[in-house]
């Protein structure tokens, strides 16, 4: 049996619902998930959180912006890409998961903010609340997926088949994103006093949490041959950010480094003020309705 | 009793019903052993989530052809790109309203190329068939389709969007 339309299945009472949590099947099911000769496996598990908690705090605040954003195209678009994250979220916390015992959903819901390893890029608050802009939260795209997308690039050679499969997968999608920012920062930067006023206060919002994204964690540089050393990066990326940047018309914001705790920061599971509010919105219903499927 | 693989072959995809998962290119294996059917699919996009719902209808329509044993497997890699959507299934979005995406070849090593504007290849209407239409938006209904109009009929149409 097949449905004419995808809704038809929701109402079968049947299989999967498509809802968070409990009604979703494993996100590698099925996937050859031997782990390579040698490898540090809880390294590995640290390193699949790391590049897993990235995608899914920042898809959680990309979906802040559906139904807000400033044209009915754009809240698709955020949504989709938020989406696409999710989608690389879940195949990372799963094999984080196979090594620490523990589920997708156990790991996205049920974890303290201290046990989350994403940069703060992905989680400071752009809007579209209080003080939030759109501009600010393209600025954090382009630079994200910008990164995001050079990382991949490379982990497609990991000695891990299955951080190399999922980097294969996502590196398609980052592309479609790090397009999508680059063109509103044309856009914007390059339209009126206005917007691109507004542009360049986003690239000053998002800029000092730029340097984070290439500093060398301990488990990366533990991980020789299967995790990628973001230092590598940089280069690259400053490349991207400079062609965009000068098409837009916008400077490059001088090098600001936001304040780390101890010398520690996301990696390291210390985060911003506004990561305790994400999570509270986020895991909230799970926390509350244990196992709650609808 | 009809083969596995044309059981499989015949199953449809949730989100875009006029295609089967074998058009979309989705299905990559089907292979059967002593009554034992182990059918191989890869997801269209990391998020997509009409990928259970295709496992599912994949095990119900084998347990319902008489297979009792099915296993559904995920394959990653090599990812799925539309150059996999059959000549049929192009022609079958084409009748459906929906421009087929444009092949793309196979991926070149190097750093991905930065597109400042949006690409200008020509997309038909599939409605009139007119080449003078343009992007609304790259980001549609579901993650594999763009958002089209047709200058010429005024019409909008959806794409499947090149990956």
């Amino acid at each position: 049996m097949s449905f004419d339309n995808a809704y038809e299945s929701l109402l079968g009472g049947e299989d999967a619902h498509w809802a968070f949590g409990t009604g979703f099947s494993e996100a590698l099911s099925g996937v050859d998930r031997e782990f390579p000769a040698g490898v540090d496996r809880e390294a590995l598990a640290v390193y699949c959180l790391m590049l897993g908690d990235d995608a899914l705090i920042f898809s959680q605040r990309l979906s802040e912006w559906c139904s807000r954003a400033p044209e009915l195209e754009e809240d698709i678009a955020l949504a989709n890409i938020a989406l696409d994250l999710l989608g690389q979220a879940r195949m990372l916390l799963t094999r984080a998961g196979e090594v620490l015992g523990r589920d997708e959903d156990a790991l996205a819901y049920l974890r303290d903010e201290r046990e989350f390893r994403n940069v703060h890029l992905a989680e400071i608050d752009c809007g579209p609340g209080p003080g939030g802009d759109f501009a600010a939260t393209i600025a954090r795209l382009l630079v994200f997926s910008s990164w995001r997308l050079a990382l991949f690039s490379r982990l497609r050679g990991s000695a891990d088949p299955v951080l190399a499969a999922i980097a294969e997968k996502g590196l398609k999608e980052l592309a479609y994103h790090r397009d999508h920012a680059a063109q509103w920062t044309v856009r914007l930067g390059d339209g009126t006093d206005e917007s691109h006023r507004r542009m360049q206060a986003g690239l000053e919002r998002v800029w000092p949490f730029v340097d984070e994204l290439f500093a060398t964690h301990a488990v990366e540089a533990a991980l020789a041959g299967v995790a990628v050393d973001p230092a590598s990066l940089r280069s690259e990326v400053d490349g991207v950010l400079e062609a965009v940047l000068s098409a837009a018309g916008l400077t490059r914001p001088a090098d600001t480094r936001a304040a780390r705790v101890a010398g520690m920061a996301g990696r390291d599971g210390v985060h911003t003020e506004a990561m305790g509010y994400l999570l509270a919105e986020m895991q909230h219903l799970h926390r509350s309705l244990p196992g709650a499927v609808w | 009793m009809t083969t596995a693989l044309e059981v499989a072959s015949a199953v449809r995809d949730p989100e875009l019903p006029v295609l089967t998962l074998a058009d979309l290119g989705v299905l990559r294996d089907v292979s059967e052993e002593d009554g034992r059917v182990v059918v191989t699919i890869t997801p269209t996009y990391s998020g997509c989530p009409a990928i259970d719902e295709m496992g599912a209808d994949l095990r119900r329509s084998l347990v319902g052809a008489g297979y009792s044993e099915v296993e559904v497997r995920l394959s990653l890699s090599p990812a799925w790109t539309t150059d996999w959507i059959s000549e049929e299934g192009r022609s079958k979005l084409a009748a459906a309203g929906i421009a087929p995406p444009s092949r793309i070849g196979p991926s070149v090593a190097g750093p991905v190329p930065l597109n400042l504007v949006p690409p200008s290849r020509q997309v038909a209407c599939p409605q009139c068939g007119s080449l003078n239409t343009s992007e609304i938006s790259r980001f549609g209904s579901t993650a594999c389709k763009a958002l089209r109009r047709c200058h010429a009929c005024a019409e909008p149409f959806e794409h499947v969007k090149e990956i």
